[in-house]
């Protein structure tokens, strides 16, 4: 009882080009009691196998070929839907991604942990809701102890992700799926959670098969790692062999081009250098633009002073930026960490002027910005630019990509002719590593990666000496997010450009700045040389987030 | 400035739309009946407002082929110049209800704040209000009026319009492309026209296709109680009264307009739900 | 505001009598200043008293509001009924048996119902159902047996418009996150159905409320004209053909009061069924 094997497992999708493989022919064996970690990078399949477990995908669409899912001597891909509701909730459990979606806005907390209890006929109402007190407590949401009639939008994602838990844990099932359960949740939290779901899980003899993208953060938590690449399962190994000794590429670029805290500084490794792909992204030299020689170079290109930004919201007023004093070096970076909240983006967008700040004043190049007028702020606005999130949000999808590059052009009289600024605007693609080709072609038709080259090259347009990054490689892949670092890194070196990097993700952070500060609670709380940031923290809330990274080198005592 | 005549994003959704056997079975079918309307009361031999005492109540025939009605007045005339009435109407007050619900939205979504705050209170308290009041007070303070009517019937229907707009340009307004035009410079006009409205167009078109069934059913509405087009004017809503007040007699006189605006209706949801499923295809059924 | 139109009060082309003239006067304080009159009406209009009718002057306003409304209420309520109860199974039903027969045919059906008219369904359901097969009287409001013909024809287009909202509000709904949750405890497709979908997925039928409230007093306009039946919305628009400003002006003011009550309804059942409203408030 309780070891689950899947066998040549194929699930399809159909589209428009034929059927899409999304799981082509895996197989994966979980023995009763242990933890199995699944990883992959978006489009790998690994989702998808983790749903097909218990037939949650919706077929139609997916497609369901040979093969089988078996669980104590039944195949689950034959069951009936009866049959399966019997072993969801009670023999196997599943907990997912987003805890802000996963949980019924419109049904108590309780209620919902009791909920499997009253499903599977276990016990009554009263006796289930007992039983949930309890294993909430457990889990440390206490707040329902005390408040039994609370909803899910009174908690934190990672209070309802911890109710998650419990609600999946309380009828004790055989094996848990857990879905990217912390992807959405902060580093700090996110090591609370999963230490919580580890000792629960082990308290209760509790095998599980966690699927995340983090190989860092399976390290610290499997016992046997599966890394799936394009709907196929590329390397399987006990979690220590796997990072001492991986075999595949892929593998070991995974582990190599993910920024840890002691990676180099310059470059690096990505996917296609092990993959033995081709590359043409080395910016050409020829293109950039050197630094122009006329300033003067001992002050600081950026000066924030008290800026404040506050903010009125139905609870009355709050300091999203309270008095945060910075400076930037003329083409170094300075990273800004912190966790959701904490007003990183809003610093970032107040800046640039984006959102206006309430109190405090920005120095770029010994000038006061923001007092004076719309057209002097405008031509700033040539020398400061922003790369967003989000790639697919941050293009106009009813502009080509010529009419994009081109547009800021106009708009700011750079370049005499049309021909002149679509030259430009090509010499732009080429530098960003695409090509002449991309010109007319429409944002939807493009990568993620892809469109944020293009999201760096309508930054350059204007020609800018400042560019705030705002946290704009979080929403990728590790491969493709190394890809976008390197070409940061190397733009940076070419035209001396000097960048504001906002993320929530130290390694990144300190993969890419010279100076580092911390921000909590709309306060900067730290802040200094990147190096000595991580060597000697100040704050304890610094030493926590560096804490929290998952890391495979610590837990598995490597060295790299 | 150079708009994309043809974004590949529209010839996708022109694609879907083609797909659509129901959509394009109401397209053929609007059309037919805009033709007949556009050229009936030319083709008939009869005038809308002929009236002839021997022929009353004459039901279809080959010289009649609605029949007549009570004062002997060709029914086919009468309906096809109620349709040019009646989707002239559902026309020009759409084409009202757009002009004052786009601005008014993008403005109210645009802004934001307490200004957006206050501009959609209004409109909700203008939502709650049944219509047909505001339209019949109108009416008595102004006397019936043709130009009024639609006007009036814009002016009702502009609130839906106001809300779709101002709710896809909050979500636009938030986009990060548009803090990039922002970042770049760009002023506040070249980021509405050039960068909100062309996304804002899908949703546009879709709603104002169910406009046009939503204000030929009010003028029809009006026209029933009365207080729409006056006689011998006709639009399908007074032929309808007429037809049903005379039903018991004449039965063809309710079959014949009722029929006609039912059928309209119909075409123009269906477009309007093809339209949706082709535009927006996250929200389409499949 | 009725006071500024056109054909004013006295000079109108429908002559008025001489008593009832007198009556008018000394009941608005007509040979008064404008503004004294405004003052007047509103201290009237503060006990209830909302002056005689312009049209009938043996009857006060009020009392014509107090006859006529309870007609059109019981017409209201009744399609209301009638919408709800037929509206939100089949659409539940077409969203749980989505792109089936089960889904297409009553959807078919409610664009029918939605493109159909009161004002044709109305003479048509008089026409197949009194006329020929003599099931229900065709006109007329005396008893309960006339009551069936008037409230299926009102509530019919409001269940088919009602049967969309459900069946497209469970839709969005059972596409939610938390439905998977609920799915991968084990519970029963009826359980998904009525524990976990049936709140959000009804909430936009609640939103509908308000609007609906408003446009069954508008229908019921339509509806008491063709059935015949002397409610509220008849007298109203008798009142405005007669510019019977007294009674106009009346019952504007009533259906405003109303209106404002039924919105206050709306908002509670919504804080009752949406928990993050109901923090808000």
């Amino acid at each position: 009882m309780g070891d689950l094997s899947i066998e040549n497992l194929h699930v399809g999708f159909p589209s428009r080009e034929g059927i899409v493989r999304a799981v082509d022919g895996i197989n994966l064996s979980i023995n009763s009691g242990e933890i199995v970690g699944l990883v992959g990078e978006s489009g790998s399949g690994k989702s998808v196998t983790c749903n097909s477990i218990l037939q949650l995908l919706p077929s139609p669409p997916a497609q369901f070929g040979a093969g089988k899912i078996d669980w104590s001597g039944k195949n689950l891909l034959s069951q009936t839907e009866p049959s399966l509701q019997k072993i969801r909730g009670k023999e196997i459990s599943m907990i997912f991604q987003d805890p802000m979606s996963s949980l019924n806005p419109y049904m108590t907390v309780l209620d919902q942990v009791a909920e499997p209890l009253v499903i599977h006929k276990i016990c009554d109402w009263a006796e289930a809701k007992i039983k949930a007190k309890e294993i909430l407590q457990k889990v440390g949401v206490t707040h329902v102890l005390k408040h039994p009639h609370s909803y899910p939008h009174e908690y934190s994602g990672g209070m309802r992700q911890r109710a998650m838990i419990a609600m999946a844990l309380i009828t004790k099932p055989n094996l848990l799926l857990a879905d990217e359960p912390t992807t959405a949740l902060d580093v700090t939290v996110q090591a609370k959670v999963l230490k919580i779901l580890k000792e629960l899980c082990l308290d209760l003899q509790v095998s599980v098969l966690f699927v995340s993208h983090d190989l860092g953060l399976v390290a610290e938590l499997a016992d046997r790692v599966v890394v799936m690449y394009r709907g196929k399962v590329v390397e399987e190994n006990e979690t220590q062999s796997i990072f001492r000794n991986p075999q595949h590429p892929y593998v070991k670029a995974l582990i190599a081009c993910r920024p840890t805290l002691e990676s180099p500084k310059d470059y690096l490794p990505t996917v296609e250098d092990f993959m033995g792909e081709t590359v043409e992204i080395q910016p050409s030299s020829s293109v950039h633009t050197l630094p122009k020689k006329n300033q003067d170079r001992s002050l600081p290109l950026l000066e924030a002073k008290k800026l404040v930004v506050q903010f009125h919201t139905d609870e009355g007023p709050l300091l999203a930026v309270d008095h945060v004093d910075l400076s930037i070096e003329y083409g170094k970076t300075l990273g800004l960490v912190g966790e959701s909240g904490s007003g990183k983006t809003t610093l970032g967008r107040s800046i640039l002027h984006l959102i206006k700040p309430t109190e405090g004043e920005i120095r770029f190049q010994g000038k006061i910005i923001g007092t004076d007028s719309f057209a002097k702020r405008n031509s700033l606005r040539k020398s400061m630019q922003i790369i967003f999130q989000d790639p697919y949000a941050s293009l106009n999808p009813r502009l080509t990509i010529e009419q994009t590059l081109v547009e800021p052009m106009i708009v700011h009289q750079i370049g005499k002719s049309k021909n002149e600024r679509l030259e430009k605007a090509i010499a732009l693609l080429h530098e960003v590593g695409l090509g002449e080709e991309h010109l007319y072609r429409y944002p939807h038709e493009f990568s993620g990666g892809q469109r944020q080259r293009i999201c760096v090259a309508r930054a350059l347009t204007t020609e800018p000496e400042f560019i705030v990054c705002d946290e704009c490689v979080s929403a990728m892949d590790v491969s493709v997010q190394a890809q976008v670092l390197n070409l940061l890194k190397s733009l940076q070196r070419s035209r001396g450009l000097t960048y504001l990097f906002i993320s929530h993700d130290l390694s990144v952070v300190k993969f890419m700045s010279d100076h580092i500060a911390v921000m909590q609670n709309g306060r900067v709380i730290e802040n200094g040389p990147a190096e000595q940031i991580y060597n000697q923290p100040k704050e304890s809330y610094t030493r926590k987030l560096i804490d929290a990274i998952p890391r495979a080198n610590r837990s598995l005592n490597l060295t790299f | 400035m150079s708009t994309p005549t043809s974004s590949s994003l529209g010839k996708d959704a022109w694609d879907r739309l083609l797909a659509n056997k129901m959509a394009m079975a109401s397209l053929i079918l609007l059309l037919l009946i805009s033709i007949l309307c556009m050229l009936g009361p030319v083709l008939s031999s009869h005038s809308f407002d002929q009236q002839n005492l021997d022929e009353v109540f004459q039901s279809p025939s080959f010289a009649h082929p609605f029949g007549t009605d009570n004062l002997g007045r060709d029914l086919f005339a009468r309906t096809t110049y109620g349709g040019r009435i009646s989707l002239m109407v559902g026309l020009l007050a759409t084409l009202v209800s757009l002009l004052i619900g786009v601005t008014y939205g993008m403005v109210s979504g645009y802004a934001g704040g307490r200004l957006d705050a206050w501009m959609m209170r209004f409109v909700d308290v203008l939502y709650s209000l049944p219509f047909i009041i505001f339209v019949i007070l109108l009416m008595v303070l102004f006397g019936r009026n043709f130009l009024l009517l639609f006007l009036a019937i814009g002016a009702v229907e502009w609130l839906t319009m106001a809300r779709i707009t101002r709710a896809q340009t909050l979500s636009l307004k938030r986009a990060e492309f548009i803090e990039a035009a922002r970042a770049l410079g760009y002023s506040h006009s070249r980021i509405l026209f050039r960068h909100l409205l062309p996304n804002l167009i899908g949703p546009i078109i879709i709603y104002a296709t169910l406009t046009v069934p939503a204000v030929m059913l009010l003028e029809a509405a009006l026209s029933f109680l009365g207080l729409g087009v006056q006689a011998p004017m006709s639009s399908w809503g007074s032929l309808i009264q007429e037809g049903a007040e005379k039903m018991d007699a004449a039965p063809w006189l309710l079959l014949f307009p009722g029929s006609f605006f039912c059928l309209t209706l119909f075409a123009l949801n269906f477009i309007g739900d093809g339209l949706r499923d082709a535009l927006d295809p996250k929200h389409s059924k499949n | 505001m009725t006071r500024f139109a056109p054909g004013g009060p006295f000079d109108s082309e429908k002559a008025i009598p001489e008593e009832i003239k007198i009556k008018l006067q000394s009941h608005f304080g007509l040979d008064r200043p404008l503004f004294d009159q405004y003052l007047l009406y509103l201290k009237n209009l503060l006990q209830g008293d909302l002056g005689p009718s312009f049209k009938y002057p043996e009857w006060n306003v009020s009392e014509l509001i107090a006859t006529a409304f309870p007609v059109s209420l019981t017409l209201g309520a009744l399609s209301l009924t009638i919408a709800l109860l037929l509206g939100i199974p089949v659409g539940m039903i077409a969203a749980l048996k989505r792109n089936t027969w089960m889904d297409y045919l009553p959807m078919s059906l409610t664009m029918a119902g939605i493109c159909l008219p009161t004002f044709v369904l109305g003479p048509f359901l008089i026409y197949g159902l009194s006329t020929q097969l003599g099931l229900f009287p065709p006109l007329g409001w005396y008893g309960p047996s006339d009551w069936f013909l008037p409230s299926l024809t009102l509530g019919l287009f409001y269940a088919a418009y009602i049967a969309r909202l459900t069946r497209a509000g469970m839709l969005e709904t059972l596409q939610q996150e938390y439905i998977k949750t609920a799915k991968a405890k084990g519970a029963t497709p009826w359980r998904i159905l009525t524990k976990h979908a049936a709140r959000g997925g009804l909430l936009p039928v609640m939103t509908f409320l308000g609007p609906a409230f408003a446009g069954l007093i508008s229908g019921s306009f339509v509806i008491e004209s063709i059935f015949f039946i002397p409610g509220l919305g008849k007298f109203f628009v008798t009142a405005a053909f007669n510019r019977d400003y007294t009674m106009v002006l009346g019952t504007v003011l009533f259906y405003a009061t109303l209106i404002i009550f039924l919105n206050l309804f709306v908002d509670l059942v919504q804080a009752w069924l949406d928990p993050k409203s109901r923090q808000s408030k």
